[in-house]
């Protein structure tokens, strides 16, 4: 198909549209025995033009044996220490310091160590565990929130939330992110110890513990009781970015040895 | 700018022949599937550079026990290398379908699974979401279905901060949605909608893409149009996925693909096309054509035709809303530039992926339809020619062609003295010889206008003894009444 050469230059140019010709129509134009009429026409889903697009975009989904990702963005480093206080897991990837890092260290409540999933989580959590002001409103509104990301509902007590949680969002009725808390109050070292010391349980149960828990092998390490801590920040800062857009990459953990 | 991941588009290591063939079978299945209205496709994401760094021997088919051993380890495990490899072991085995079915009739298993995706392990954690992933791959129902106890957590996850968890997440979500009305059934009040949401403002490149890819299983479902798509215009996905298809320096073909084809679905669905008209996807669909046919120019074989279909459509479509009629509107679409740029596709398509020269002639008639404008443009940048070439690709093809033409003609005598003198005329003559009723067809609707408004062509008809090539339809029913009328018209020059 030749192509004027002028077309290449034009669609490098400005906008613009075309003065357009004088439009004259002749009313026999399209009159019977012929039908012509120039019309937009449009196409619907599941219409049969689409179907050699469509076979060519799932073509491309299971062509798509891919590496998780390509060789250069997974380099080998010699091996680190993650350099959080009392954590001494060690790392050849950055990938893999990135995930341990954000399981275990990111959203962190800092009066009882559990760790979060997600910013939304814990801050549920801190709310509801280590909030008195929350206990006191709770009496008197409904103030247990909804955990799903969307839902506006609020509930009296934990036990009401859980119930909207698996009638009307279909989660499992023990939803690993949702326990009751605990009548004894946030989680004493001493607590975190003894769950470390617990035999290893069956098949049938959820594996080691808690999820919220401290993990096991760092309990012996735990440092300064949980009072100090109060009056700073909650939330572990994220000084430490990954990824595009980090301004601060994994520079040198040197550098981190002087912040601790 | 096309910072395209080329190692996904080409399988690596396979003779080109049996690639060839295998891609035939597979395109055949499709065709049968989306006949049948069963279109479905899951992606399967593998590390297979490290496996083979772990001296790859081939995944072997586990029986019951040795299932049971390697959870027991992973869960029980006292050195957590142990309870790594273990479930190393287990994801690997999780590659064979014989594997995954025992795997799934096995008592505790999946809970065992769920405890550790749940785990505080963080590479234990991953290995699980692996599993979980091979598991949502299958093929088989039953298997797939056996990952729901999951999908809370799954949803959950995606708003943490782990780019490589939150990809297999969504990959691993995005398996599982195709596969059955009663996963969507569970995954719809879970929240999906609003996890997608709040998750598509990461900056990663790679979780943006396989966001795209999940939501466009979510959209390409049959219940669709009724159950997901409002309230995925009502959240804020569109103003994100049209964000993400502007063109400029960080637009990344794998993310675009994903969400021109999200936008496909929303449109083609005919929900609320006009809210996204408001949020300028006109505009941003154009500058993306104009882009996409810049691109073409510069690289060779980015799989830029997997973005230019999805764009096309999107463009097609919105065209014909009523929005549109609104002369002069903020929101129309009346650069010339995007019929050179379309004229630069339409010459990629025809060597690259011809099939999708339909699409592309679709467009344009929806562009000159209605418009003077676009009509003078084609005249003006000299792009009949052009247009003539494609005639003989198909037949369907050759029916779009004589439509646009026939857009072009149907305005008037200062249109047709642009096509006659010139080799249209010849060309329509051709046409006319063609077996197809319906191309035969589209040429006497073509030549009615031309003699009508460019009477002196009709003389010139006679000279290239086009009254003969009439007077072989002059029995065939859907055509004999035309045929008449224009050796009327013609004999009376």
């Amino acid at each position: 198909m030749q192509l004027p050469p002028a077309l290449h230059s034009r669609l490098a140019g400005g906008p613009g549209a075309a003065e357009p010709l004088p439009v004259e129509r002749d009313p026999a134009a399209g009159a019977p025995p012929f039908r012509f009429a120039a019309r937009r026409v449009r196409f619907p889903r599941e219409h049969e033009f689409f179907e050699d697009g469509d076979v060519l975009r799932h073509l491309y989904l299971q062509d798509v044996l891919t590496q998780v990702t390509e060789a250069p963005e997974r380099p080998r480093v010699p091996e680190f220490t993650c350099q959080v206080a009392g954590c001494c897991q060690v790392f050849d990837s950055l990938e893999d310091y990135e995930h341990h890092y954000h399981t275990l260290h990111r959203n962190v409540c800092s009066f009882c160590r559990r760790a979060f999933p997600s910013v939304h989580l814990l801050d549920v959590h801190i709310l509801e565990w280590h909030d008195s002001l929350f206990q006191i409103l709770s009496e008197r509104q409904d103030m247990y929130q909804c955990l799903v990301e969307g839902c506006a509902e609020k509930f009296k007590t934990s036990k009401d939330r859980k119930d909207h949680l698996v009638r009307c969002h279909l989660y499992p009725a023990d939803f690993r992110f949702d326990k009751p808390k605990k009548s004894r109050g946030p989680a004493t070292p001493g607590a975190a110890v003894r769950a470390s010391a617990e035999a290893p349980r069956d098949d049938g149960e959820q594996s080691g513990g808690d999820a919220m828990e401290v993990c096991s092998e760092h309990a012996a390490s735990l440092p300064e009781p949980v009072g100090e801590r109060r009056t700073s920040s909650h939330r572990i800062p994220s000084t430490i970015c990954f990824g595009q857009g980090a301004s601060r990459g994994f520079k040198s953990t040197k550098k981190k040895k002087g912040h601790q | 700018m096309w910072s395209g991941r080329q190692g996904r588009l080409r399988p690596v290591g396979c003779v080109v022949e049996e690639l060839r063939c295998r891609r035939r079978e597979r395109e055949a299945a499709l065709r049968k599937a989306r006949r049948e209205q069963q279109l479905i496709s899951k992606r399967l994401l593998r590390d297979d550079a490290s496996e083979e760094a772990e001296g790859g021997c081939v995944a072997m088919i586990l029986g019951e026990t040795e299932i049971q051993h390697f959870l027991r380890l992973a869960q029980q495990g006292t050195e957590e290398k142990e309870r790594e490899r273990a479930l190393v072991s287990l994801r690997r085995g999780l590659q064979h379908p014989e594997t995954q079915q025992t795997f799934i009739w096995l008592e505790g298993s999946m809970r065992t699974l769920v405890g550790l995706l749940t785990s505080n392990q963080a590479l234990l954690q991953l290995e699980a979401a692996r599993c979980l992933h091979e598991l949502s791959h299958s093929e088989q129902s039953a298997v797939a279905e056996a990952c729901l106890p999951a999908t809370s957590y799954l949803l959950t996850y995606l708003s943490g901060h782990s780019s490589d968890f939150i990809e297999l997440c969504l990959y691993t979500l995005g398996n599982l949605i195709v596969e059955s009305e009663a996963v969507r059934r569970q995954l719809l009040p879970q929240g999906i909608v609003p996890a997608l949401a709040a998750c598509i403002q990461s900056p990663h490149l790679t979780v943006l893409e396989a966001l795209g890819y999940a939501l466009s299983q979510l959209l390409q479902v049959k219940e669709a149009p009724e159950m997901i798509i409002p309230s995925v215009l009502g959240s804020t996905l569109p103003e994100h996925i049209l964000r993400l298809l502007q063109p400029g320096p960080k637009l990344n073909l794998g993310v675009a693909v994903e969400f021109a084809w999200c936008l496909h679905y929303i449109i083609c669905s005919q929900v609320d096309n006009t809210l996204l008209i408001s949020h300028g996807g006109l505009s941003t669909l154009g500058l993306l054509l104009l882009d996409m046919a810049g691109a073409v120019q510069r690289t060779e074989d980015t799989g830029l035709e997997l973005l230019a279909c999805p764009v096309l459509r999107c463009l097609s479509n919105l065209l014909t809303e009523a929005a549109m009629e609104v002369v002069g509107g903020q929101n129309q679409l009346e650069d010339e530039r995007v019929v050179a740029a379309l004229f630069i596709l339409l010459q990629f398509f025809l060597q690259k992926q011809p099939s999708l020269l339909p699409e592309g002639l679709w467009f344009l008639n929806n562009l000159t339809a209605n418009s003077p404008s676009f009509c003078t443009s084609l005249l003006s940048m000299d792009l009949i020619e052009p247009l003539l070439q494609l005639l003989p690709v198909s037949n369907v093809v050759s029916i779009l062609v004589l439509t646009v033409l026939c857009n072009v003609a149907e305005k008037g005598p200062a249109y047709c003295q642009r096509l006659w003198p010139g080799p249209l005329l010849s060309c329509l003559i051709g046409t006319l010889a063609f077996p197809d009723i319906e191309v035969v067809g589209q040429s006497l609707e073509l030549l009615q206008l031309l003699f009508l408004y460019q009477p002196e062509a009709a003389k010139d008809f006679l000279q290239q003894s086009g009254l003969q090539v009439l007077e072989r339809h002059q029995e065939e029913a859907q055509l004999q009444d035309r045929v008449h009328a224009l050796q009327q018209t013609a004999l009376h020059q």
